[in-house]
């Protein structure tokens, strides 16, 4: 049986539906189900995008149809540390067959993060229907799907396809070094790994020291890895499982204000989608700025 | 920096953006394995912790009786895993352009040389900078085993 594309929610599983917006959300079995009815693809209902760690990845093998969308390349700003503005934004969706109205399923390499990132710039311009693919590039790669390394043609859009100027909306979900200022007392939620939490390390293992001059937390930040919300095949963790985390163990509360952050945005973007959309909470903003630029700031308090 | 290196900066400033990615995969799909003796010894390399994926390399210099130690023949060896196209990619543009080389050749080939090949629009300075530092690991590594290799001078120790 092939779903259809019009559902917004892919039923297939009931772990999925137990999410607080479950819609945001799909498994392998539903994109492939899309991807064999033809779906998917630049200018059809479904487009689905590549966003990876590693700027390559995509050229090595994807999924039938996908289009790449890279973090560093596409979505920040070549000259300002910030992200693209409306006309870049417009240009990059159009140039992927991407309208207003298309279902944009996102996945990619580290369990999501870099796919998580890249929902979350899209959810920062609005777009109505973006979602994640549970277990990303790994698990689709582990269940012996197809890969590909045929690149989609890209149907030229005429003027009533191109993807309108949005401005972007940072306000509801995105918190700059100010913000944080104003919020200390109330929750945080660090998503790096202890060693940089505690402050002994400047950078996470294994991964190059990216220039922070100080080492600890913000104070009062919960440690909580992003990792803990990932299960074992990458896949997202129960909704049960993950309230055990953040709402027992760590004493959040969804209608709490929570920013997340970790050393520029992308692990914590990931955190941020766990509470947002499998949670439920009603305002959390991802700190993109984060440890590079808490870490470098003169006479912003530190915890270690 | 040796012709071999220059050969290949030029191809690939010569090319386009897109194929520039292209050519990047070519040398990620054509790096060679580890040859046995290294295989499964990891820990007998060196990681290059500024790659963004783990990346370890080795550097053997030759021990041929009369030739000089700038003169000694330089091998290179890498593993990074397949899931890590880029880095893969710069090790094999470093090896094709460097391995086989004189410890000399090696030395002399200048620190910013990762610059050379227009790859920082295509794959963002960010991630030029694993590169920037496997060059760097390779030169450290043939300076220490060609002086390791050379006969203890007077002096100096």
């Amino acid at each position: 049986m092939t779903p259809s594309p019009a559902d917004p929610v892919d039923r297939s599983d009931d772990r999925t539906t137990a999410y607080a917006h479950p819609e945001r959300l799909v498994s392998t079995d539903w994109l492939a189900g899309q991807i064999a009815a033809g779906a998917t693809g630049p200018g059809r209902a479904v487009v689905v995008l590549e966003s990876d760690e590693d700027v390559l990845l995509y050229e090595t093998g994807h999924l039938p149809t996908a289009l790449k969308l890279d973090w560093h390349q596409d979505l920040n700003d070549p000259l300002t540390r910030d992200y693209v503005a409306a006309d870049q934004f417009a240009r990059l969706m159009t140039a992927r067959g991407v309208g207003r109205d298309t279902t944009v399923v996102v996945y990619g390499d580290k369990s999501n993060w870099w796919a998580a990132y890249a929902l979350w710039v899209l959810s920062l311009f609005g777009h109505p229907d973006v979602r994640l693919l549970d277990g990303g590039r790994a698990l689709w790669v582990a269940e012996g799907r197809e890969l590909t390394r045929d690149v989609p043609d890209v149907p030229q859009a005429g003027d009533d396809a191109a993807y309108p100027l949005v401005t972007r909306e940072d306000a509801p979900i995105r918190a700059f070094k100010d913000d944080v200022l104003a919020h200390l007392g109330k929750p945080l939620v660090d998503v790096r790994s202890p060693g940089e939490y505690s402050g002994e390390l400047l950078h996470m293992p294994d991964y190059p020291q990216e220039g922070a001059v100080r080492g600890g937390h913000i104070p009062g930040a919960k440690s909580v890895p992003w990792a803990r919300a990932a299960a074992e095949d990458g896949r997202f963790r129960s909704r049960e499982e993950l309230e055990a985390i953040y709402l027992t163990e760590q004493g959040l509360s969804p209608e709490e204000d929570v920013v997340a952050y970790c050393r520029i945005g992308e692990r914590s973007s990931h955190t941020w989608f766990v509470l947002t959309h499998l949670l439920g909470f009603e305002h959390v903003r991802n700190y993109d700025g984060s440890w590079t630029e808490w870490g470098n700031a003169v006479r912003v308090p530190i915890e270690k | 920096m040796p012709d071999s290196l220059a050969d290949i900066a030029a191809d690939f400033r010569e090319a386009s953006p897109q194929e520039r990615l292209q050519l990047l995969l070519e040398f990620s799909d054509e790096l060679p394995e580890l040859p046995e003796r290294y295989a499964g010894h990891l820990d007998r390399l060196e990681q290059v912790h500024e790659c963004q994926s783990p990346l370890f390399l080795l550097v053997e210099v030759g021990g041929e009786p009369g030739l000089a130690a700038g003169d000694q023949r330089v091998d290179l060896f890498f593993s990074a895993p397949p899931e890590a196209p880029t880095t893969r990619g710069f090790a094999g543009i470093l090896r094709e352009g460097l391995d086989g080389h004189t410890v000399t050749e090696v030395l002399g080939t200048p620190d910013d040389a990762p610059m050379s090949f227009a790859l920082a629009e295509v794959v963002s300075p960010l991630r030029l900078r694993g590169m920037v530092a496997m060059l760097s690991r390779i030169k450290r590594q043939t300076a220490l085993k060609s002086r390791a290799a050379e006969p203890p001078s007077a002096g100096t120790g």
